[in-house]
This record gives structure tokens, sequence and C-alpha cells, in this order.
């Protein structure tokens, strides 16, 4: 084939003599850098071989210089953790709630399990920071509508709110637009009262007397006189700043009239007790517990 | 699909002697097998168990008709010879197939880069997802990748496997029916494996998604490629085979070979589109990435490469830099190539031997990868000021660049240590777009931008000014993706390993998915140009064949002079 070859005059190299379609191939030697690389990866795969388990047997394989074993790093890996937690863990799943306060130790245990559980579980809907958005609660305030202690902290997060849960927290703002309790303009007027009780402006001509009349006739019940609210009954407290679902009069007037019933589920059963637990402290301790 | 015009020639013009023309054997053999797969069809469509198995049944019974009808309708046009081999002395090449193919892969190219868009755009807005199963991210995503991997890529390697086959052995495609068989069923699979993701109907096997009776398809199609490319070859006028022959080869009969072990399953009914994988556990992931590996070693590198060896020269008109080292690396490459892919299982339950070997093998396919790199850049060597003047060869070039960064990448990501950070984040998907934006995107862009002028016949490409927009546009689209991937990749890994003094996670998930959301921003707009680089392609395309200027041909039947 060499019959055929020729001298490329650019590189000086001649050519393999083959020629399709136009195209011809140069005979240059391979660039000696590639084949030093070559033979150096070659060589370190080699020996990574002897080091590393690496090829299948009749029934094993071969297990290298040192014995090396993903399954026993991984055992490793969790015997440190154990190291480091020490017996803490079994401590915490044991632990009262009113322990785990005094104990500074389990405390922080708590706090930092409940902080990635609640990254994972509870985040989606409160926020990672916690901050809430509209329809879920802020849980860095001390604004709590089932309360804001401890034991209340994990009643919640057990069962929920209107979770279906058997001991779940009931009670739910009624509709009293939609199912005819009150009418349009009465809505208004109401709604005009509540923002008055966080000091927030009115309408123009609104009727302050009629409006606390309605208030004391169909919401007190729940949101208690003044409008102070009913944790028992996870009756918001209208007369602060702090907003569920929002102030303004269009909110209100929503509000006041479709009626509000948001869900918190039940996580009983679904994370173990001591995780509930560590969730709660976690909540707690965010700011707002009582 | 589009006239008839666009893709057949008239063939003839010659002047025919006076024989009795039948139907060849191929002729009413296939129409006689389609017209029983139509009825067989519309018999699946009215016994079918679900909805998207009915549709495609009814799909194919429609289909199998058209076929018939072709068939019949082309042989009523037909002269009573079939095409001859040759037309005094020289190669009467088949250009009907290559001119479909090289039309498809713009088409798919094009919707599978909106597809991928809309799924960028997705992950940085998830209200895109609208609520709607049909294009859930979910579904949408499966579709994305065959459309781009199998819809444009595929077509691409079909169309230039065809011409340089053909060019490069002086040999007229084998078959006369075959060619057509091969372009038309594979996109048919296409749009039974698009359709299908649509409307749910997967076996959840990554790039592997088509069901059952998809599969079984495209084997077939699958086989008569083999078949044609192979009696291409063994008619060849040539001595010596081709250097990209050899990898175009390798690619078609490794896709089988994987296709085939990948794919093994048992359909709940041959009337339903639900079946189940022959492989279980560790050894379904096993042969999962397997698979999954060699598709981007095969399919999307040595086919690709199969493409540079003919297009860089051809364009450079220079001569193939080593003919050595292509003979080396090609044989290093598919021999280390079909190891590599237990690098996809690190960490996970595939016993540690193996992951070793998934390691080094991929550690020593660093050079053989290299070596493809030397021989397309090296071919330059006397022609780089070309780069200047000529935005296709820039592409080619660049294309190159992007195999060479890829295929270092690689072998890095698959060290275990590197691994444990990189796997499962963005990072991957960086370095799978590097190669597939960077290299595969653009060497088939440049390919089609020399072939399209080839096939249709015309001097040039309607705007190389064009060209280089698409160039810097796509170019400036990868950069932006393949960067934004990396920090957002780097930064995802080390959230998620990022550890307590009690050893909890420091991050939650949707932390770690807050801190991506700008880079997830960026990445969709690189997506974006790089459609619209895209988009100016096919209209440059579609121009250079609607108005570009006839090349003028040498009269084949004129005399000599003298």
């Amino acid at each position: 084939m060499t019959d055929h070859s020729e001298i490329d005059s650019v590189t000086g190299r001649a050519t393999t003599g083959h020629e399709w379609d136009g195209i011809k191939e140069l005979n240059t030697p391979l660039p000696r850098w590639w084949v030093i690389c070559f033979y150096l990866t070659i060589v370190w795969a080699i020996g990574y071989w002897i080091v590393y388990p690496a090829w299948p047997l009749i029934s094993s394989n071969t297990t290298g210089l040192f014995g090396y074993s993903s399954r026993a790093d991984v055992a490793l890996e969790l015997a440190n953790l154990d190291k480091i937690r020490g017996d803490k863990m079994a401590a915490l799943g044991a632990a009262s709630l009113a322990d785990i306060e005094k104990d500074p130790a389990l405390l922080a245990l708590a706090r930092a399990k409940g902080k990635t559980v609640f990254g994972d579980n509870c985040a989606p809907c409160h926020g990672s920071g916690a901050a809430g958005a509209k329809g879920f609660p802020n849980l860095n305030d001390d604004d709590w509508l089932w309360g804001g202690t401890l034991d209340q902290i994990l009643q919640t997060i057990q069962f929920g709110a209107r979770s279906g849960h058997a001991k779940t927290h009931e009670g739910q703002m009624l509709a009293f637009g939609k199912d005819g309790v009150l009418k349009g303009d009465e809505i208004v007027t109401v709604a005009n009262y509540v923002r008055s009780l966080s000091g927030l402006s009115t309408r123009k001509g609104y009727d302050a007397a009629k409006g606390e009349k309605i208030f004391a006739d169909n919401c007190a019940a729940c949101h208690a006189d003044g409008g102070k609210g009913n944790q028992e009954l996870g009756a918001a407290n209208l007369t602060d700043k702090i907003w569920l679902y929002g102030s303004d009069e269009a909110t209100l007037i929503e509000t006041i009239s479709q009626g509000r019933a948001g869900v918190m589920p039940a996580w009983e059963g679904r994370l173990d007790p001591s995780t509930i637990k560590a969730m709660a402290v976690y909540v707690h301790s965010l700011g707002g517990g009582k | 699909m589009v006239s008839g015009g666009v893709f057949f020639q008239r063939e003839s013009a010659m002047p025919q002697p006076s024989i009795s023309k039948t139907m060849t054997t191929g002729e009413s053999g296939l129409a006689l097998i389609f017209a029983v797969a139509a009825f067989l069809c519309l018999i699946a469509s009215a016994k079918a168990l679900d909805a998207p198995f009915a549709f495609h049944a009814g799909l194919s019974a429609a289909a199998s008709l058209a076929v018939v009808f072709f068939i019949i309708n082309r042989y009523y046009d037909r002269p009573a010879a079939l095409p001859p081999a040759e037309i005094n002395g020289r190669p009467n090449y088949n250009m009907g197939p290559i001119k479909f193919s090289s039309f498809m892969a713009m088409f798919w190219g094009i919707a599978g880069f909106l597809v991928g868009l809309i799924i960028a755009s997705q992950l940085a807005w998830p209200a895109l997802n609208f609520d709607l199963p049909w294009i859930q991210f979910g579904r949408l995503r499966p579709l994305h990748t065959s459309a781009v991997i199998f819809a444009f890529g595929g077509n691409v390697l079909i169309a230039t496997s065809f011409y340089v086959v053909q060019k490069s052995c002086r040999a007229r495609l084998a078959g006369d029916l075959a060619p057509w068989f091969v372009v038309l069923g594979y996109n048919y699979f296409i749009l039974i494996a698009g359709t299908g993701y649509l409307l749910g109907v997967t076996q959840s096997k990554e790039y592997a998604e088509p069901e059952w009776y998809a599969d079984l398809w495209l084997t077939i199609v699958w086989v008569t490629y083999l078949l044609v490319f192979l009696g291409t070859i063994i008619k060849r006028r040539e001595p010596h085979i081709f250097v990209a022959n050899w990898f175009y080869l390798a690619f078609i009969v490794t896709i089988a070979v994987l296709h085939l072990g990948n794919n093994p399953a048992l359909p709940v009914s041959f009337f339903g589109s639900k079946s189940y994988i022959a492989w279980g556990g560790i050894q379904d992931a096993m042969f999962q990435w397997w698979y999954g590996h060699n598709a981007v070693g095969f399919f999307l590198t040595a086919g690709f490469l199969a493409i540079m060896y003919y297009f860089i020269p051809k364009r450079a008109e220079r001569p193939i830099y080593s003919y050595r080292l292509s003979i080396i690396h090609f044989w290093a490459l598919i021999f280390l190539y079909i190891w590599a892919g237990p690098h996809h299982l690190h960490y996970t339950a595939l016993p540690d031997w193996t992951q070793t070997l998934g390691m080094t093998f991929s550690i020593m396919l660093w050079m053989p990868s290299w070596g493809g790199m030397i021989n397309g850049l090296m071919t330059l060597s006397g022609a780089w000021d070309k780069l200047r003047t000529d935005p296709v060869l820039r592409m080619l070039v660049v294309s190159v660049a992007f195999y060479g960064m890829s295929t270092f990448e690689g072998p890095m990501m698959s060290i275990k240590v590197v691994n444990s950070l990189s796997h499962y984040t963005d990072w991957t998907i960086g370095h799978v777009h590097s190669g597939a934006l960077g290299w595969v995107g653009f060497v088939s862009f440049g390919a089609l931008y020399c072939l399209v002028p080839w096939v249709w016949n015309r001097k040039g490409l309607y705007s190389l000014k064009l060209v280089n927009w698409h160039f810097w546009i796509a170019t400036l689209g990868i950069v932006l993706y393949i960067s934004a991937m990396w920090v957002s990749g780097i930064l995802q890994g080390l959230m998620w390993r990022a550890y307590t003094s009690l050893g909890f996670l420091e991050y939650s998930f949707i932390e770690t998915v807050e801190a991506m959301h700008p880079f997830y921003v960026i990445r969709a707009a690189g997506g974006a140009l790089f459609l619209i680089g895209a988009l100016i392609m096919a209209f440059n395309l579609w121009m250079t064949v609607r108005v570009g200027e006839q090349e003028v041909q040498m009269p084949v039947a004129l005399q000599p002079a003298e």
C-alpha cells in the first residue's frame, strides 16, 4: 500500500497511500505523550486492582491488600456517630419534655434533630426558616393558634389540626356569608371592626357601634370579647398585628364570608415519638415558645 | 410528511430498455407483510386493555396501510428497471433516505431542544407543570432525552452513515426499499416512543423507556440498518474500509447488543402496553447502566466520531492526522468502554469489586477517548486559517474540543471520591450537556451544514453569516448551561454532605432546592440560546434547499471532447 504513498507538503509526513472520496491519511506515529499517559493509566489501574477488591473469582472475588469493604466503611461511620451522640439518643427517647428542657446536652441534641426533621417534613408548608406563608402560621413569633407551651406544641404536631385524627384539634372559622348568617354590608362592617381591634384604619362612614354589636353576636363566642382569641378553639387573636391570611379589608371579607379551615396533618404514626418530641422542642425554641 | 419532491429524485430520465415491469420480491413481500400487519394492528387496537395501547395499535394499522399504499404507488411511478448501481462507471448514489433523515434530524432537534427548555423552566418555575399529567416534568424529561439523543442524534447518524458509507465505498446503498424502511421505520419508532411518554407509557429504564412493542419494532428496524450498512460495505469498490465506517459499524452492532441485553421483558398481555423486565434488583441496575453508559460510548461517541472522521478532513481538505492513532484508539475505545458502566452505581448495592472495575476502566478510557480528539484537531494542521473564514469548520473543531473536555471530565467523575461529591447532583447534568450540546450537538450541526448542500446538490449554504450567528449564540448558551450546572452541582453536593457536630444533616433538601434556583434560571437561559441557534440553522438549511443555487453538474452522459 505504500505504493501510492506521497509526502504531505505541510507536515512533511508520508501518507498511507489510502484514499476515500478524496480523504487521505498521514502515517504519523502515535504521539509519545499519549502512549505514556495511556500506559500510566493502565499501570495505575493494575495497582488499584491489587489494593482494592477488583476481580471476580469462581465464588468470591479478589479482596485487595487491606480487605477494603464499603460496608465496613458504613459500619465505621455509624460507630463514629454513636461515639458523638453516645447514649443520648436513647435518653432523648425516654426523657419527658420537662427533663429535656432541664438537661442542656439533651436539649441541644433535641434541637439539632428537630431542625433536621423540620426541614424534611415541615418546611414545605411552614418554610425552611419556619416563617410561614399565607395560611401557614409563622412559628417564630409568640402568637399561637393552639397554644405555645411545649406540651401544646407537641399535641398539635402529634395529632394535627382538622387532620381527621381522633384526637385532632377541631374548630374552624365559619363561613358567615356563604351560609347566609351575615349579609354583605354586615360583613363589611364587622371586617372594619376587626381591623380597628388592632389599630388598623377603617373605611369612611363605617358604623363602629354596629360593628361591635355584630362582633359580639357572632364572633365573640370563639374569638372572645374584645377579639383576644381562644386557643382551645384555635380562634385567632385579632388584636395583634399577626395575620394568618391577611389584614386588608378584602381578605378579611373573604375570610368572614367563606370561612377558613386550614389543615395541619397529624404526625403520630408517620414519625416515631422521640422524633416528634425533638420537633416540638425545636419549634418551641424558635423564639415564640411559652 | 413533506411533498415527495424534496426527497425523491425522479430517476426516469434514462431511456428504458423494453423489459416488462414486475414487482420485485421485496415490494410484493413487504406490501403483503404490511397488509397483514395492518389487519393484526386493527385487531390489537380493538382488543386493547389500555387506551395508549389502543392508540398505538390504531396508529400502527394506519401507518401499515400507508406503507402498502406507498409501495404500490412507488411501483407505478418507477420505471421498469430499478435504479442502476452505476451510471457510466460512476456510482449512482441513493440520496433520498439521506434527505429524509436530515430533515427529520432538524425537526426532532428543534422539538427536543424546545422540550428541554420547557423542562429546564419547569425546574426553575414549577408552576409551569400546570398540574397537567401529560406535560409533567416526569413525562417530558424522557421525551427530551429521547428526542435529542435518539431522534435528533439518531437521524443525524443514519443520514451521515448512509452518505459516508456510499461515498467512501464508491457504491450505491444496498437494497431498494430497505434504506427507506430504515429511515421511516426508525422515525416511526420515535413517534411511538414519544407519544407513549406523554400518555404515561414507560418501562422506567433511563434512556430505554419505550415499552416492549416499541422495542421489538426497533429491533427489526435496527437489524435492517445493519444489513443495509454491511451490504454497502461488502459491495465497496475501495480496497480498504474507511475509518469512519469502522466507527459506524461498531456503533450499529453494539447498539443492537445493548438494546437486546437491557430490554428482555414479558408483557402483562399482548394487548396491553405494560411489561416487566426479566432482570431484577442489582442485576437489572447493572444491565441498565451497562446499557446506559454504552449508549453514551457507542451511540454518542463512536457514532459521532465516525462523523468527525469524514466531515473534518473533508471540510478542512486535509489528510487525517494519524492512521495508526485511529486504529489504536478505535480498538482501545471499543474494548474499554464496555466495562465502564458500573461507575454509574458507585456506593450502591453493587459489589465493591464491580465498582472498582467500572472506575479503573473509566480511567484507562481517558487516552483512547483523547486519541479521537487528537486525530480531529491535528487534522487541521495546515488549515487552521480556515477557522477564521469557515464557521462550519469552526463548529466541527469546537465540537472536538468539547469532546476532549467531556472525556476528561467523565473519567475524573468516575473516581469514587469525586463521585461521592458529584453523583446525583447537577454536575452530572452539566457533564452530560457539555458532551451533548458541545460535542454531539456541534458535530451534528457541522455535519448537517456540510451534508445538506451536498445531497440537495447546492453550491453552498444559503448564508455563512447565519452559521456564524448560530455558532456564537449556541456557544454562549452552552457556556451558560454548563457553568451554571457546575456551580449548582458542586454547591448541591457540598450542601448534601454537610453534617452538624452531632451528626445531623446541616441542610434540609428544600434548602438545597432553594439554593439551586438562580442556577436553574441561568440554565434555562442557556437552553433558550441553544434553541434560538438551532432555529437559525433550520431557517438557513431550509433556504439552502429552497433557493440555493444549483451546483452545475457534470453531464454524466457526455462523450469526451476528443
